[in-house]
């Protein structure tokens, strides 16, 4: 499969992509226009950024949001490895099946039913609504997709190495630190970041399990864009997508880098 | 592993308890809660149903005689039937759509160069790292009637009244296509990629023209991930509440979007977890489906 698109694929595959990227591109335009209105393009101007750093409501929900991510990306992470080396390295144990099942269900279910569920279940437990229960059903989800990408890549070693490593005398604990550990952690990484991103961008759970406290970002914006487009939106939706890209950037500059070093 | 004659160890347990004994706390047992507040009654009480499981006897009743009202007002009302058809349309019509487009993305993307694919590929997985509610948000301004889209078609005279998009099922299907693509491009892609070059060749030779090659070889060998990916794109897609709540218009019912209004506006708990229950049960055979998959590796 290596003798190129055909005329015909490559402007499918252009059209496919311009799609994907117009309407990025035009948010990120109109986040620069002097104007209010999206029609009328105003000159250049910094205008909505400035408003944007005086409006405490969406800085205080964006500091919130950050947090709830860190916290519950974390804790998905440690959840998820263990589960992932579960799947990977445990056959048999009573409940697999359910087990496996509770791992990939949450990655296709729709956002409605975890969030409802999860509210019902926090007022029966008596758990008040807040920073803690955003971060428990964040983490929650999260962990299902740290657990899936750390079974992939465990998949993909050899089971002799960790032996080996018994064999020699080291204890579960030390193969764990030493072995399994380095091997995973590309997949730890990503998934990390995964979830930190999953979180960040959730509206519909957090707005079934948040409290009056604890507006995030997501959240927020909703509310503001329900009431109609505003470029003050278009200017945080511009600081994201440039964080994300320079993050990606990044991540896979370093990655080459790590690979002309002859690493993983 | 040494350790399974003699038993596992005690850190091997704990691997497992803690995330088996996490995930059924805040996934297994929230679905058993909504299932049990289905089946019982709304009342003006904090909080608003009764009865509550306070003893075991108290359960027990309740399991023997549980209430059947939301359900059958489920099935009375059209409002909700009509909105589980709609959902299951929608998604699926968006699902096919979304595969028109994504097919040619990945299969082009398969018989690129690898420094092609590598940078194609950043470029697909990267808008999945930025924000759905912004994706989704960045549609009003292009759709809307005094949008850039109508503006543009306007001013080249393409057409002469505004196209009235935003806010109809139109609008919905261009959201959910869109936000959902890399979805159904990454299975692809992943199961193209793997496709023998000489399969093709050999085709080629024995004198099959492009065309053929592409319907007898390429697309029998791709279905696992085609399937991988339409139900990545139609599941979520079924119980979608931002798209249909930005773009589709009120006539754009779907379910997650009654759900969510049956919660937080008519404060009915008992109907609301009917109605995810219901949900549950439209999406459990594509969901054990997809499992299927999964476990298989078709999505690569």
């Amino acid at each position: 499969m290596r003798r190129g698109p055909g005329p015909t694929l490559a402007a499918m595959m252009v059209v496919g992509f311009v799609f994907l990227y117009l309407p990025i591109v035009i948010l990120v335009l109109y986040s620069f226009n002097e104007s209010k209105l999206v029609t009328v393009w105003g000159g250049w101007s910094l205008k909505w950024y400035g408003e944007l750093f005086q409006n405490d409501a969406l800085l205080n929900a964006a500091r919130i949001s950050i947090l709830v991510a860190v916290t519950s990306s974390t804790l998905a992470a440690v959840l998820g490895v263990m589960a992932g080396i579960t799947l990977a390295r445990v056959p048999r144990f009573l409940g697999r099946t359910l087990f496996s099942g509770m791992v990939l269900a949450p990655l296709v279910m729709p956002d409605v039913i975890i969030g409802l569920s999860l509210l019902l279940t926090f007022i029966s437990l008596s758990l008040d609504r807040g920073f803690l229960t955003i971060v428990i059903a964040h983490a929650t989800f999260s962990m299902c997709y740290v657990a899936v990408v750390v079974q992939a890549r465990l998949a993909g070693f050899d089971r002799s190495v960790e032996e080996a490593a018994q064999d020699l005398g080291a204890r579960p604990a030390t193969v764990f630190w030493r072995v399994t550990l380095p091997m995973i952690a590309p997949g730890v990484i990503s998934g990390w970041l995964l979830s930190f991103t999953l979180s960040f961008d959730d509206l519909v759970i957090a707005s079934f399990v948040s409290g009056p406290g604890s507006t995030t970002l997501p959240i927020k914006i909703f509310s503001s864009v329900r009431l109609g487009v505003t470029p003050e939106i278009n200017a945080i939706a511009t600081i994201l997508i440039g964080l994300v890209a320079f993050g990606t950037l990044a991540w896979s500059i370093s990655l080459k880098r790590a690979l002309a070093r002859g690493g993983d | 592993m040494a350790g399974r004659s003699r038993g596992m160890s005690w850190g091997r347990r704990l691997t497992i308890a803690v995330p088996y004994a996490w995930l059924a706390v805040f996934f297994l047992l929230p679905f058993i809660i909504v299932l049990k507040i289905s089946f019982s009654e709304p009342v003006i009480a904090q909080p608003p149903f009764a009865p509550q499981w306070d003893s075991l006897s108290a359960a027990w009743a309740h399991i023997t005689n549980p209430v059947l009202e939301n359900y059958t007002f489920l099935f009375s009302d059209p409002l909700y039937v009509n909105s589980y058809l709609n959902s299951l349309q929608i998604a699926g019509i968006s699902t096919l759509l979304t595969l028109l487009v994504g097919y040619p993305m990945a299969y082009g993307m398969a018989r690129c160069s690898p420094t092609w694919r590598a940078i194609l590929l950043t470029l697909v997985i990267l808008p999945f790292w930025t924000s759905f509610l912004i994706r989704v948000y960045a549609w009003i301004g292009i759709l809307k009637t005094e949008g850039l889209l109508n503006l543009v078609l306007l001013s080249i005279g393409v057409i002469s009244e505004p196209l009235e998009v935003h806010l109809t099922p139109t609008a919905v299907y261009i959201g959910i296509v869109y936000s959902y693509l890399p979805f159904m491009v990454l299975p692809l892609y992943a199961s193209l990629e793997k496709l023998d070059g000489s399969l093709l060749e050999a085709a080629a030779d024995l004198g099959a023209r492009p065309l053929t090659v592409f319907w007898r070889v390429v697309l029998p060998l791709s279905l696992p991930g085609m399937a991988a990916g339409c139900f990545l794109v139609f599941i979520p897609a079924v119980g979608e509440f931002v798209i249909p709540e930005l773009l589709g218009g009120a006539s754009t019912q779907m379910i997650g979007r009654t759900l969510w209004s049956e919660f937080f506006q008519n404060r009915d708990w008992p109907v609301a977890s009917a109605v995810a229950v219901l949900l549950v049960l439209v999406l459990v055979v594509p969901i054990v489906i997809f499992q299927k998959i999964a476990r298989r590796g078709g999505t690569g």
